[in-house]
């Protein structure tokens, strides 16, 4: 008599789907690594100092999965939220005193919080362990855009309950914009660019003009910020991380003694 | 008392909290003392004299087990007599916040750091780790019956920053452990024990499974978090009313920090992309082939304390402040004491050029006549910022050749670096080491701007 998960192991729609029988010998487990698609992003075999939890600390992989679960509590949260300035603060209010799922929130908040935590936790273990020598340097470089990157999707996302943490922590954040040296209608420098006596940089053309798409937070900036957090951003983490984890392997894999 | 909730109420608030929190203290010492006593060394420290029992590391954190057993019920009372045991005693709070202010607090963490970077071959031994965490722990339970840090730390979007603390201590000493290990390894001539396992494994299942382990953990973690705090959110947004203190979210408050000392244009504009270009930098500039793979210090001391003065000091150490010590008007205020709107700070800061000018050559700062034009303007605002102009210039050009000259070790620095890459590097470190200068001369001689020229609106 054969299991009932041997029947469905040799179903036609099982087989059709894994490529390969389960991998509960060696020869399956090497064929399981090359025929999984999330699974190829792994090497077959490696050395075990590259897996130890005290060498790598597991963080790139955690802030891996907290990219992941970012990105689907958000999907989610996106059904409940409107991004404009009638809707925004009364449906995170919904989201906390009426929506079932409301502790979504929750999550994307504190998962957002971690993710900061532990990417800056990833680069301090790769200087310790001197990861970023050759020939790592240019993944090295990736990761700092990826911090960049996973800093200012926090703070695009800080904006959208719009209440008043939300927009006195983005207008303090980006009051610095009005100071950029020649391109900040506060910056020095900024009478440079004046063309028959007048003043190409004003409050309402400067760098805090284009962060914020007004010249205070208000509408255009939930606007703004809520694409960026929702899809600009994370589009460009996404294609940064791919490139990231291919330089990973083909950098040699995890970096070790020579 | 300022508008805060009675005190007894506030006891019974965080009484819940902090009898679970010593409750899990005392589980997290037992633990110890278990996987201590299982395991096979049992090393005998001394022996009780009269019944001439033998004392064991295991009995010891059996004993501080029952020690935060014992407190545990004192905290869940909520009573305010049995809590006063258990708290840190008044004088003590104030004494703390008396001596606290930006120049103890930034050079004490400084110190700490440094402290630590130099005993650190006695502080990675796993017993005085152990007893560092269990001491903090206790500290940190002892000031959450102080009303004010208890409002502080426990703020929502604050206790990340607690938990950012206690992680980053872990896993320094966890690097640092294994790099002590290494150092010494490498004076007996053995290669780093990275290197000892070097063997292949298969991934599946080794790798799969830890990281399907971690993934399940890490959801838990979350899903706990998210059940025991809720996300905050305030009353809806007015761009008319101005929360006192108004801070920018909490990984950009080092940021907001510099604040203090630079104008925006150099604290929220040049010295965040220095940052994010000297990171980028760092593999191009560090030419040390050495420390490639494994965790060491000695092999590369002078990347290692650069890192770490940048990274710890320079940025953690300033968020916290940022997020715990700094109150409405972005006033100072030390960890027990109460956000007071109207605390006032007298701010008598004084430019370079009047100290120059004023007081050093006893005239008037150089002011260009009625009438004259812009370059006029311009020429006269240049010669009254003479001495910033020139200090500046020099601190950048002048400093890394001045360093060739006098020591060896940038000497060899130079040689191997080339000039380009040498100057990259110095005038990067110089660049960082901007925001110290500046808080020193703030503290001592309360310098406002070595060069003022608000006209251009170029103040440095
Ligand atoms: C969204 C952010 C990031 C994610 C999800 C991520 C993910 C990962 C993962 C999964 C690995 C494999 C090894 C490990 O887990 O430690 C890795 C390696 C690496 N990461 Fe990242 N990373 C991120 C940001 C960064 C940053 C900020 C840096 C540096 C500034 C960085 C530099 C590197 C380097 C150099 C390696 C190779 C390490 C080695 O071979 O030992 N990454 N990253």
């Amino acid at each position: 008599m054969p299991t009932l998960g041997e029947i469905i192991r040799e179903s036609q729609i099982w087989k059709s789907i894994f490529r390969h029988p389960a991998p509960v010998d060696r020869r399956n487990r090497i064929v399981v690594m090359l025929t999984n698609f999330f699974l190829h992003l792994h090497p077959v075999s490696i050395k075990k100092q590259g897996i130890a939890l005290s060498f790598t600390w597991c963080m790139g992989g955690v802030t891996f999965f907290l990219f992941l679960v970012e990105t689907v509590t958000g999907v989610l949260l996106m059904f409940y939220y409107r991004p404009t300035l009638e809707w925004a603060y009364n449906d995170i209010l919904a989201l906390r005193d009426v929506t079932s799922l409301g502790i979504l929130r929750e999550i994307h908040r504190w998962g957002a919080h971690a993710m900061v935590i532990t990417v800056w936790l990833h680069m301090y273990r790769v200087f310790l362990t001197g990861s970023y020598k050759p020939p790592r340097e240019f993944n090295w470089v990736v990761g700092v855009i990826l911090l960049l990157l996973t800093l200012l999707m926090s703070f695009t996302g800080y904006l959208l309950p719009w209440d008043q943490l939300a927009i006195w922590a983005i207008t303090v954040g980006s009051n610095m914009a009005r100071a950029t040296p020649f391109l900040g209608y506060e910056g020095p420098g900024n009478q440079l660019l004046t063309i028959d006596g007048i003043d190409m940089i004003t409050n309402a053309s400067d760098a805090r003009f284009g962060l914020l798409g007004a010249r205070f937070v208000g509408e255009e900036t939930l606007n703004r910020f809520y694409v960026l957090h929702c899809v600009a951003i994370p589009l460009g983490v996404a294609l940064l991380l791919a490139i990231h984890f291919w330089r990973v392997r083909k950098d040699g894999g995890i970096s070790g003694p020579l | 008392m300022h508008g805060l909730p009675p005190y007894d109420l506030f006891l019974k608030q965080v009484s819940g909290f902090l009898g679970t929190y010593y409750l899990l203290l005392a589980v997290m010492n037992a633990v110890a003392a278990f996987l201590l006593w299982r395991g096979e060394r049992q090393r005998e420290l001394c022996r009780v004299p009269i019944v001439d029992f033998p004392v064991t590391p295991a009995l010891v954190w059996l004993l501080v087990s029952g020690f935060f057993l014992l407190i545990s019920p004192l905290a869940y009372s909520g009573d305010e007599q049995w809590m006063a045991l258990i708290s840190l005693p008044g004088s003590v709070r104030s004494g703390i916040n008396w001596m606290m202010n930006p120049t103890a607090y930034t050079l004490g963490s400084l110190a700490l750091v440094a402290a630590a970077f130099l005993a650190r071959r006695f502080l990675v031994k796993p017993w005085v780790a152990w007893s560092m965490l269990n001491l903090s722990m206790l500290l940190m339970g002892m000031s959450m019956t102080d009303q004010n840090f208890a409002n502080i730390v426990t703020k929502p979007d604050n206790v990340p920053i607690v938990g950012l603390i206690f992680l980053l201590g872990f896993f320094t000493w966890l690097a640092t452990y294994q790099a002590v290990q290494n150092d010494d390894r490498a004076k007996q001539g053995l290669e780093p024990l990275e290197k000892l396992d070097s063997e292949k494994v298969l991934v599946w299942p080794d790798l799969v499974y830890t990281e399907l382990i971690c993934m399940v953990a890490l959801t838990a973690v979350l899903l706990l978090w998210a059940i025991a705090l809720q996300a905050p959110l305030e009353e809806p947004a007015s761009a008319v009313k101005t929360p006192n203190p108004s801070k920018a979210p909490w990984y950009f408050l080092g940021l907001q920090e510099m604040l203090v000392y630079y104008d925006p244009w150099m604290a929220g504009v040049v010295l965040p992309s220095v940052i994010v270009a000297g990171l980028m930098a760092i593999p191009y500039i560090d030419f040390n082939k050495q420390g490639n793979g494994y965790y060491t210090i000695d092999q590369r001391k002078f990347a290692y304390i650069m890192f770490q003065f940048g990274f710890l000091v320079l940025w953690i150490t300033l968020i916290v402040m940022g997020t715990f010590l700094r109150g409405p008007n972005w006033n100072f205020f030390g960890p027990f004491e109460y956000w007071d709107a109207h605390k006032v700070e007298a701010l008598n800061n004084v430019d370079l050029s009047e100290y120059f000018w004023v007081t050093a050559l006893q005239s008037s700062r150089p002011r260009a006549p009625e009438g004259s034009g812009e370059l006029m303007k311009f020429g006269w605002a240049l010669l009254r910022e003479i001495p910033g102009i020139v200090l500046v210039i020099g601190y950048f050009a002048m400093v890394p050749p001045l360093l060739v000259v006098s020591s060896k070790f940038f000497q060899g620095l130079f040689i191997r670096m080339g000039f380009i890459r040498y100057m990259v590097l110095t005038n990067l470190l110089l660049m960082m080491m901007l925001l110290p200068i500046k808080m020193l001369a703030r503290w001592t001689v309360n310098l406002k701007y070595f060069v003022a020229l608000p006209e251009y609106l170029l103040n440095f």
